[in-house]
Order: C-alpha cells, then sequence, then structure tokens
C-alpha cells in the first residue's frame, strides 16, 4: 500500500459504515471500499480489529482505525487543510454538544429504534415507538439549539460530525417508519429535522451513497425476521 | 495518617475554593459531583492535573436531585456535569475531551498525533462500554447474570492487559485519557473484590494491571483526588451484605 493510501472495509447498509464514507467525501479523500460479503468476516477485518471484528474498519497507510464516530473523528484531525470543510465544529463548547448528542443518539436514540424492529407482539412494539416518539422530540430540540438559524446540527452551511451521526440513520428510519406504519419525521412534529432530513439526504457527500430504501427494507427482513404467526 | 488526612483536606479546600476571588473574574467553572464515583472523578482528575480551579458540588443523586443537576444535565439527570461560565457538559468522556480543548495550559490528556488520539479515543470507549457495564452487572446486576457479566469483565480486563504492555501508563509516559477512564479498575475494584469476595482480577494473571494501578494511585495528583478506601468500603458493604442475607 502507498505511504497515504486509504481503505474502507465496510458494507453498503451499514449505518455506521456511512459515516465513514460520508466523512471521506467531505473532505474529497479517494479510497478503495472493500464490501464485506454478509454473513461471513474477511480475514483482513478480523485482522484489522481484532478485539470487536466489527466494521467499518479505515485503513490509512497500513493503520487500522476502528469505530465510527472514533474514525469520523480521525479523519477531521488528519485531513485537515483550510481548503478542506471542518467536520467538528470549531468551538470547544459546540464541539462537546456535539459528542454528546452523538452519543445519546447511539446509546439511546438508536437502542428505542432497534426495540421496535424486534419487539415481540403489538404491546411491546407500542412502547418502543412512544420511546422513540420522545426521543426524537429530544433530537428536534438539540437541533434548534446546535444549528443556530443554519440548515444543519453544525451550526453552519456544511453538514458535521453530528449531522452524520444521526443522518446516517435516516435509511433505516425510514424502513422503521414503513415497518412500523409510523411517521417520527414529519413537519407537523418534528418541523426542523424533516426540513433537515431532506438537506442531509441532497447533500452532494450523502446522496450517492444513500441506500435505497426498498433494497434497505429487503435486508431488513432478512436481518429481523418475522416470528411466524 | 491523622497529619496526612488534614493536609489533604486543606489542599482540597485550596484547590476548590481558595482561588474563588481570581476565578469569578476569569472563570466560573463547577462540577455536579458524586464522591464515590469513579465516573465524577474522573473529571475531578483532569481538572486537578491541569492546574484548573473549581467549585465542586455534591449531588445526592440517589436521593434528592438538586434543581441544579436538573437544570444542567436534564437529559440523563445523572454525575458528573460541568459547568463553565454557566453552561453545562454531561457524560465524563465527553466533559474530559473539553476540558483538553479549552484549558492549553497544564499536561495534555490526549496525545498530538491524529492516529494516536484515535487510538486513545478507542480504548477509552473499550473501557466503558465493555468493562465497566460488565463490571457494574458483575458486581450489583441481577443475580442470575452476574457469572456471565464476570467473563465479560475478564475478557476486557485480558485485552487492556495486552494493551498496556509494559507502558508505564496507557497514556505512555505521562497519564492520559485511558488511564483516566480506567479508574475504576486502578482503585475502585480492588477494594470491591476484597469487600464481595469476588475476584475477576488477580495480580498473578494481570501483572501489568497491578503494576500500572499502582503507579495511577501513586501519582502525586491522582491520590489526592481518590475518594478513601474505608469509605468505599463501607459504602461497598451495604449492598452485598443485603444480597447475602437474600440469598
Amino acid at each position: 500500500m502507498a505511504a497515504d493510501e486509504v481503505k474502507l472495509i465496510g458494507s453498503w447498509a451499514s449505518v455506521y459504515v456511512m459515516r465513514a464514507m460520508i466523512a471521506l467525501h467531505l473532505k474529497s479523500i479517494s479510497y478503495e471500499f472493500l464490501q464485506e460479503t454478509f454473513g461471513s468476516k474477511s480475514e483482513l477485518l478480523l485482522k484489522s480489529n481484532p478485539v470487536h471484528k466489527k466494521m467499518p474498519v479505515l485503513i490509512h497507510a497500513d493503520k487500522p482505525v476502528c469505530e465510527s464516530n472514533i474514525i469520523v473523528q480521525y479523519i477531521d484531525e488528519a485531513w485537515n487543510s483550510s481548503s478542506q470543510p471542518s467536520i467538528l465544529p470549531s468551538h470547544p463548547y459546540d464541539k462537546a454538544i456535539a459528542r454528546f448528542w452523538a452519543a445519546y443518539i447511539d446509546d439511546k436514540w438508536f437502542i428505542s429504534l432497534r426495540s421496535i424492529l424486534t419487539a415481540r407482539g403489538e404491546a411491546d412494539k407500542k412502547v418502543a415507538i412512544a420511546e422513540v416518539e420522545e426521543r426524537t422530540e429530544l433530537l428536534e430540540k438539540a437541533f434548534v439549539d446546535c444549528s443556530k438559524g443554519k440548515p444543519f446540527f453544525n451550526g453552519t452551511d456544511h453538514i458535521g460530525y453530528l449531522d452524520i451521526a444521526f443522518g446516517s440513520f435516516l435509511g433505516w428510519l425510514r424502513v422503521v417508519e414503513l415497518d412500523a406504519g409510523h411517521k417520527f419525521l414529519d413537519e407537523i412534529k418534528t418541523p426542523s429535522l424533516s426540513k433537515w432530513a431532506d438537506q442531509f439526504c441532497n447533500d452532494p457527500s450523502v446522496k450517492p451513497i444513500m441506500p435505497e430504501i426498498t433494497k434497505l427494507a429487503e435486508f431488513a427482513r432478512k436481518l429481523f425476521p418475522k416470528p411466524q404467526a | 495518617i491523622a497529619q496526612e488526612n488534614t493536609y489533604t483536606q486543606t489542599q482540597r479546600t485550596e484547590n476548590q475554593t481558595g482561588l474563588t476571588g481570581k476565578m469569578n473574574q476569569e472563570e466560573q467553572v463547577q462540577v455536579l459531583g458524586l464522591w464515590g464515583s469513579p465516573f465524577s472523578k474522573r473529571v475531578e482528575m483532569v481538572l486537578q492535573l491541569k492546574g484548573i480551579p473549581y467549585e465542586y458540588i455534591e449531588e445526592d443523586v440517589y436521593g434528592n436531585k438538586s434543581p441544579m443537576l436538573l437544570k444542567y444535565n436534564p437529559i440523563h439527570k445523572k454525575v458528573p456535569v460541568l459547568v463553565h461560565n454557566g453552561r453545562s457538559i454531561a457524560e465524563s468522556l465527553v466533559i474530559v475531551e473539553y476540558i483538553e480543548d479549552t484549558w492549553k495550559t497544564g499536561p495534555t490528556i490526549l496525545p498530538q498525533d491524529p492516529y494516536e488520539r484515535a487510538m486513545a479515543r478507542f480504548w477509552a470507549k473499550y473501557v466503558d462500554e465493555k468493562v465497566m457495564v460488565a463490571m457494574g452487572k458483575a458486581f450489583w446486576g441481577p443475580e442470575s447474570e452476574r457469572e456471565k457479566e464476570r467473563k465479560e469483565a475478564y475478557e476486557g480486563l485480558i485485552s487492556l492487559e495486552k494493551e498496556i504492555g509494559d507502558k508505564r501508563f496507557f497514556g505512555g509516559e505521562t497519564i492520559g485519557i485511558v488511564d483516566i477512564a480506567a479508574d475504576f479498575i486502578g482503585y475502585w475494584l480492588g477494594i470491591v473484590q476484597e469487600v464481595s469476595g469476588v475476584t475477576i482480577m488477580t495480580a498473578e494473571e494481570f501483572p501489568n494491571l497491578k503494576r500500572w494501578s499502582e503507579d495511577f494511585v501513586g501519582n502525586n495528583i491522582i491520590k489526592e483526588v481518590l475518594p478513601p478506601k474505608q469509605k468505599l468500603a463501607a459504602l461497598f458493604k451495604t449492598p452485598f451484605r443485603s444480597a447475602a442475607t437474600s440469598g
């Protein structure tokens, strides 16, 4: 591998891989994408991430970086010329708030979302839906605070760390909405997030890599099979 | 020993309130915390390592949460919370990075090189998500799950034993974010193991971590921040006693 060669081990359907890809696109970094086969783990993946054996793994000049949010921060810090957009906000307080909400999205929001897909029976599903509603409302408020009137969580005219952390879930969110027959993001309940979601999905660093919803829904059915009636 | 304790108390008071006059003019830093919590102590360790004066406010988290806590951490209602000039930040490792980003004097807690920073963040996250969660459940979780959680925690320690190798600290020659994140392992774990009679980490199986914990706890600044051993032991005895009697 050349001194500055970049490889990304991942899968088209993974939220976490998408985060790394968006960050690479934002910085106009060329990379080789190594698609993992569903159901098995490649030698390279196991060797590069022996601790977790999970994707994404970014390999830069032969050195592996693991964990999606850590990869995004690494990309921001390793490629930081003034001609490239900054992914993390510049002010330490805004950085901290972005990190706080990114952790909330992974540790709380996504856990509730996933429990809709794994819910056994309507009662459990209803509880999970209510929880996601509540948590999404918090994110609506967070957006208003963080964006400071700008179109993105980043508080700037371009997408940043927190946009990536949450936006990478939009495909899966849509799949869950269709499956549950319930909208979490809409113009009435979450006007700001609704608008933000549109702009995020149309961003040039996002649009080419956002998975097709029908393809994702099909994949979801494989990952989360419905129990037999 | 009595003399040492008095010195410690005076030192702590000076750190916290002796510079209040100066603090009001320039910055106001407050920490909402819990004396026995390793998460809370992480924040205090970093502030003291960097020589940043702050006001400490003990929170009755398990009893009555104060209006201040509810105002500054409405999402999680937990400690630690850092309040800097009226603006609050929650989640101990987020706070640690904030302190690092904001105050440029004193020792650094994260490496400068982007790759080394990514590694430090990786291991700090590993400590929190793999080891701390399992430890918590191994000692205080539902009885039926404790054996499984002990194995998880044990596995986590094996990775950490390998990672530290013969480095003095996870951060190299000086204490860094991973050492701070692993404070429970360095200090609390020994006490909890003694009180509970349950051992996950032995000196024989984990000689690197044992050596590291001695260096960590022995650090002049860290040792002043750590809660007193007897007080912690008394705190831990209560739940174990009731677990024993409930069979």
